[in-house]
């Protein structure tokens, strides 16, 4: 079974953990006025940055070592559904991050990462920019938790109903399925 | 690990419990089930008036004007803070005379508090905005003291104030000062004062609990409210433009060390007098405009923006007033509109 590349996995796991700790950090600090507010926020914005960080890199590898081939047997629909959701995945991964950045320009906040690196201003200061880019920020957030959903239901769809291998292409360890065994790395 | 003849409709369940509780937790993250939480939208909601927020305004301290000026630092305070602002030198300064009301057109003679909102850069790209009042002390210990007095002072029940007072000791000084203190006849000749405490780190890395205010040059005159209604519901800006046009007008800014065990946490409670005071510099104000078209309309004087060598304390209060000043922020940049700009030239 051909899964993909180490690098791959560990990148695809360690930014499931960010991403996930990302959403549930940025719904938890815009609703609260506790002290733990000052943390979640200064970990947020330096969690973005290592996503964005990350994410590009994640994209160069998969440019270079590419993807298993999805299953011949699998529908059509399940295939575009697939191709499209990464698609949108990567486009969040990505543009999150500079929405955010973005925002916190627009709005003429500094931008201080990891305990004190200042990052540029990437807009100046405007009203309606920081409106428009609060906006996508906010909602775009609410789509990008939804389609996590989604990726992990179709995962285990994979894993548990179809157990076609696309689960364990990308498991973190090998996994041992019903029809096969995948030999230990 | 899976067992090998598990049903599908197992499994579908299985999945549908990983998404649903998935779903859940975020949901509760995010305050839905929470309607006791106190959240930033909640806090702010607390400030409208009973006729709705004054959109593209600011949500408290509506009403205010812009200045511009320098920070003159004489480098003591460089022994309390590594930061750059207390360096010998001048840095620049932008910031905002305010009312602290929800009404952007309120009579100033109304208006029980003023405040100070200010900016100082230094070159090396930090940072340090504080936003100050002229009550020598916060009226509660807790934002959630702060939401329950906004809900009591707005409440149509007689009794909500005398509640409130009954259930919070700590507003005696407040309301005592609010009651009894004299009213001065200008910005330029009110103290303004932090409250919360903030943390200053040395070149040594020792770190000092202090408060900061800013005392007036000008000598205070008192004067009655009743007097300052006369002098008309703008007078307060007239006459810091006026001042201001005819000399550049000064406060010296002094950092109060708090010794151990003093109430660093409590805004609502005055350290003893006798604390070490540091004089590290004067600030003075050289130009004022108007907010509608001024360059203190774009800034959320957000007192957590701090440069390296300040750093928030155990005050509950920055952190509170943070969220709820990003949350007033967001909600006048989206209704701009409201509240056009005036001059050509300017980017609506």
């Amino acid at each position: 079974m051909i899964r993909f590349t180490p690098l791959q996995r560990l990148l695809h796991w360690l930014m499931a953990i960010g991403i996930l700790a990302m959403l549930f950090i940025g719904v938890g600090m815009v609703s609260t006025t506790m002290p733990k507010y000052l943390p979640l926020v200064a970990v947020h914005k330096s969690l973005g940055i290592a996503i964005l960080v990350l994410a590009l890199i994640r994209l160069a590898v998969r440019l270079r070592y590419g993807a298993p081939a999805l299953p011949a047997d699998l529908p059509e629909p399940m295939k575009l559904a697939a191709q499209l959701s990464h698609y949108a995945l990567y486009a969040l991964m990505i543009g999150m991050p500079l929405l955010g950045w973005a925002m916190l320009s627009a709005a003429a906040y500094p931008v201080v990462v990891f305990g004190g690196i200042y990052l540029p201003q990437i807009l100046p200061q405007s009203d309606s920019l920081h409106t428009w880019l609060w906006d996508a920020h906010f909602y775009l957030a609410f789509a990008f938790f939804a389609l996590v959903l989604m990726h992990v239901a179709a995962a285990l769809f994979h894993a548990l109903i179809r157990r076609d291998g696309v689960f364990e292409a990308m498991a973190p360890v090998s996994v041992s399925t019903q029809d096969e065994l995948v030999p230990a790395e | 690990m899976l067992e090998p003849h598990r049903s599908p409709l197992g499994s579908l369940t299985l999945i549908a419990i990983v998404i649903a509780a998935g779903a859940a937790a975020f949901a509760y993250t995010a305050g839905w089930f929470s309607p006791e939480r106190l959240t930033p939208t909640r806090l702010v909601a607390a400030l409208a008036p009973p006729t709705g927020p004054a959109l593209g305004h600011r949500r408290n301290h509506a009403k205010g004007i812009c200045f511009t000026g320098v920070f003159e630092a004489n480098g003591a305070g460089a022994e309390l803070s590594k930061a750059q602002v207390f360096a010998r030198g001048q840095y620049p300064a932008l910031g905002r005379f305010n009312l602290g009301t929800p009404h952007p057109d309120a009579a100033d003679a109304t208006v029980r508090i003023r405040g100070f909102g200010i900016r100082i850069a230094t070159p090396d790209g930090k940072e340090w905005r504080s936003a100050m009042i002229d009550a020598p002390v916060f009226p509660v210990s807790t934002p959630r003291g702060f939401y329950e007095l906004l809900i009591a002072s707005g409440s149509k029940d007689p009794n909500a104030m005398k509640n409130f007072v009954a259930a919070h000791p700590e507003f005696a000084p407040f309301g005592d000062w609010a009651k009894n203190a004299p009213w001065t006849d200008s910005y330029a000749e009110d103290r303004f004062n932090s409250l919360n405490s903030f943390v200053f780190v040395d070149n040594a890395g020792a770190e000092h609990v202090v408060r900061w205010s800013l005392l007036p040059a000008a000598q205070p005159v008192s004067i009655s409210p009743d007097d300052l209604a006369k002098r008309g519901p703008d007078f307060l800006e007239q006459d810091i433009a006026q001042r201001v046009a005819s000399a550049p007008q000064r406060w010296t800014m002094a950092v109060t060390v708090a010794n151990p065990g003093d109430p660093i946490a409590d805004p609502s409670k005055a350290w003893p007098t006798d604390r070490r005071t540091v004089e590290v510099g004067t600030l003075i104000v050289q130009k004022i405009e108007a907010e509608q078209d001024g360059p203190c309309r774009e800034i959320n004087f957000d007192p957590t923006v701090l440069p390296t060598g300040i750093q928030v304390s155990d005050d509950p209060f920055p952190a509170a007033r943070s969220a709820a000043y990003t949350r007033s922020y967001d909600l006048r940049t989206a209704e701009a509109k409201d509240y056009p700009r005036t001059a050509t030239g300017t980017k609506p």
